[in-house]
């Protein structure tokens, strides 16, 4: 990266860390970061979906539909989060070869499972295997998301429904007797309130999917995890201009303090979201809020 | 073979007792079965120990958070927040090569990067910090009264500490207690994917669960296997705890207890 860094055997400390740490491979480190953030941002909002169909569903009219929605909460919230991880990427990826199987192999008379195997035809095949490296990756970053989103989804459905059961009934009373039909009231006086009873499960859940992602590394995606191993380890001469001994702890003693750092600034900011959201409610929080200002 | 023989041989498998060679292809149903529950073993002791043990460490975490010595009270709290700002799989990574690096300059590490003893201290640790951090909220919520009350008797100290701050905090945390030991007995699947080595192939359920996922290239028979093991000890936990909770609570007319559930709305 810098001028200095041909020789790198010749520098004293300060200089050699500044072009170790700048290497190409410890750029592809710092994109991981990134990667990490990215998964969140799609994540959240897509397993707050799932989350809000699950609540729904889990309180819905029609018995089967209800029976559905609970029973994705409870298995999914019953079972280790990371079986689920390692099932679904399997799965999901299997369930899409196969629909694509029945789409476009018209011509197929083997079955699909051959003992140990797995076997569709050539065109199924997802991505196809003369697809570029970038389309492989994006894939199976496409695969961690959806996963994420429905382990995390049936924990958010789980919020959700307490939260729309924590609505003072009387609103729901009122609304009725003003002549709102069903549905107009879950839109209209259900779902706007429901946020604030929500808000403290979900940040609970956010901090909790901040330490889930992690899990990638099992996905079989280069996250920070992939990296830190593999830069950590040990180095010879050999192999690269910048050898070392096995500093893989001090590589994840990285990791731990960005998760710290992360999660610190979360619950500032979810504090102050608290906050604002609880002006004005008719809860103990809002009612304190209300007292200090009138003092 | 029969299915009973594949159960003397692998039921012990996962510590070490019984055929040695996994099976290595036409899996039967019997077989995983058997395996997983094996493994379940390892999660079993994982999830009683740090248990067990976190519990003294959480109660003395509780009361030192919330001591009003500050030499007492940043330390827990730091404590805390390292351990529960954290992701449990990072820890589990930095401890081993801790665990490692240590191993290079004194032999009287080597147990430690062994998961026996080194994924246990780190659960140990980690459920500690959770745990103390609900003892600490339960011990900020015990009503007024009971402590003037204590006062008033005349009891200070250690008398007062052990039976009526101690009762009532455990009283008020169960619930959310539940749930923690819940969540450590699921997070104890993260050890044998985590840097900690299975020696001799001997893991824990989920990673026979994901050899047979591996080996055969179907997820569909051995994690719904895993998750119906799983279910069925978070039932146990839930009643062990149930049974616990209303021993602690046998003094309150029944519809002022609190009973913890399945799906409670409390996750770590």
């Amino acid at each position: 990266m810098f001028s200095y860094c041909s020789d790198p055997d010749t520098l004293e400390t300060f200089r050699w860390f500044s072009c170790y740490l700048t290497t190409g491979v410890h750029m592809s480190f710092y994109v991981a970061f990134l990667k990490v953030l990215l998964l969140l941002a799609i994540t959240a909002p897509v397993a707050l979906a799932f989350g809000f169909a699950g609540a729904m569903a889990a309180r819905s009219h029609f018995l089967p539909l209800r029976w559905l929605g609970k029973v994705y909460i409870a298995v999914v919230r019953g079972v280790p989060d990371i079986a689920f991880f390692l099932f679904f990427v399997i799965a999901l990826d299997q369930a899409v070869e196969y629909l694509r199987h029945k789409m476009l192999c018209s011509g197929w008379d083997q079955p699909i499972r051959q003992g140990s195997d797995f076997v569709v035809c050539q065109a199924a095949k997802m991505p196809l295997s003369t697809a570029p490296q970038f389309i492989h990756e994006t894939y199976g970053f496409f695969l961690a998301v959806i996963t994420f989103a429905i382990v995390f989804g049936a924990f958010a459905a789980n919020v959700l429904f307490g939260g729309m059961r924590a609505v003072p009934h009387a609103q729901l009373e009122t609304a009725e007797a003003y002549g709102m039909s069903n549905r107009q009231t879950f839109w209209r006086i259900l779902v706007p309130q429901m946020w604030v009873y929500a808000l403290p499960g979900l940040s609970n859940l956010w901090m909790v999917l901040i330490k889930a992602t992690p899990l990638l590394f099992l996905l079989g995606i280069e996250d920070i995890v992939y990296w830190a191993r593999e830069l950590g380890g040990t180095k010879t001469s050999k192999f690269t201009s910048y050898p070392h001994g096995d500093w893989r702890m001090w590589y994840f003693l990285v990791l731990l303090i960005f998760y710290l750092a992360f999660t610190r600034v979360s619950e500032v900011v979810l504090e102050r979201v608290m906050v604002r959201l609880t002006h004005g409610q008719a809860t103990s929080g809002g009612e304190t809020q209300r007292k200090a200002v009138v003092q | 073979m029969s299915c009973w023989q594949t159960v003397q041989d692998y039921a012990l498998r996962s510590v070490g007792i019984g055929e040695r060679l996994l099976p290595r292809d036409g899996f039967t149903l019997c077989e995983q079965i058997t395996l997983i529950g094996s493994g379940m073993i390892w999660n079993i002791y994982f999830g009683v120990m740090a248990l067990i043990t976190g519990f003294f460490l959480a109660t003395a975490l509780a009361v030192a958070k919330g001591s009003g010595n500050r030499w007492l009270r940043k330390p827990a709290e730091w404590f805390i927040f390292v351990f529960r700002g954290s992701p449990l799989f990072i820890q589990f990574f930095f401890a081993y090569f801790l665990f490692l690096s240590l191993k290079g300059v004194n032999p009287f590490f080597d147990p430690f990067t062994a998961a026996w003893l080194g994924a246990l201290i780190v659960l140990f640790l980690n459920t500690a910090a959770y745990t103390g951090e609900i003892f600490y909220g339960a011990l900020r919520s015990i009503p007024k009264g009971d402590t003037e009350a204590a006062d008033a008797y005349g009891m200070s100290g250690w008398p007062r500490f052990k039976r009526i701050v101690w009762p009532t905090m455990l009283r008020l945390a169960w619930p959310a207690y539940t749930n923690e030991a819940i969540f450590l007995f699921h997070a104890t699947t993260l050890v044998f994917f985590s840097g900690f080595p299975a020696w001799q192939q001997r893991g824990d359920a989920l990673y026979y669960a994901s050899y047979f996922a591996d080996k055969t290239f179907n997820p569909f028979v051995p994690y719904p296997i895993l998750a119906g093991y799983f279910i069925l000890f978070t039932l146990v936990i839930v009643s062990v705890f149930g049974l616990i909770g209303k021993q602690l609570n046998r003094h309150l007319p029944a519809d002022r207890r609190s009973r913890p559930r399945f799906a409670a709305t409390l996750m770590r």
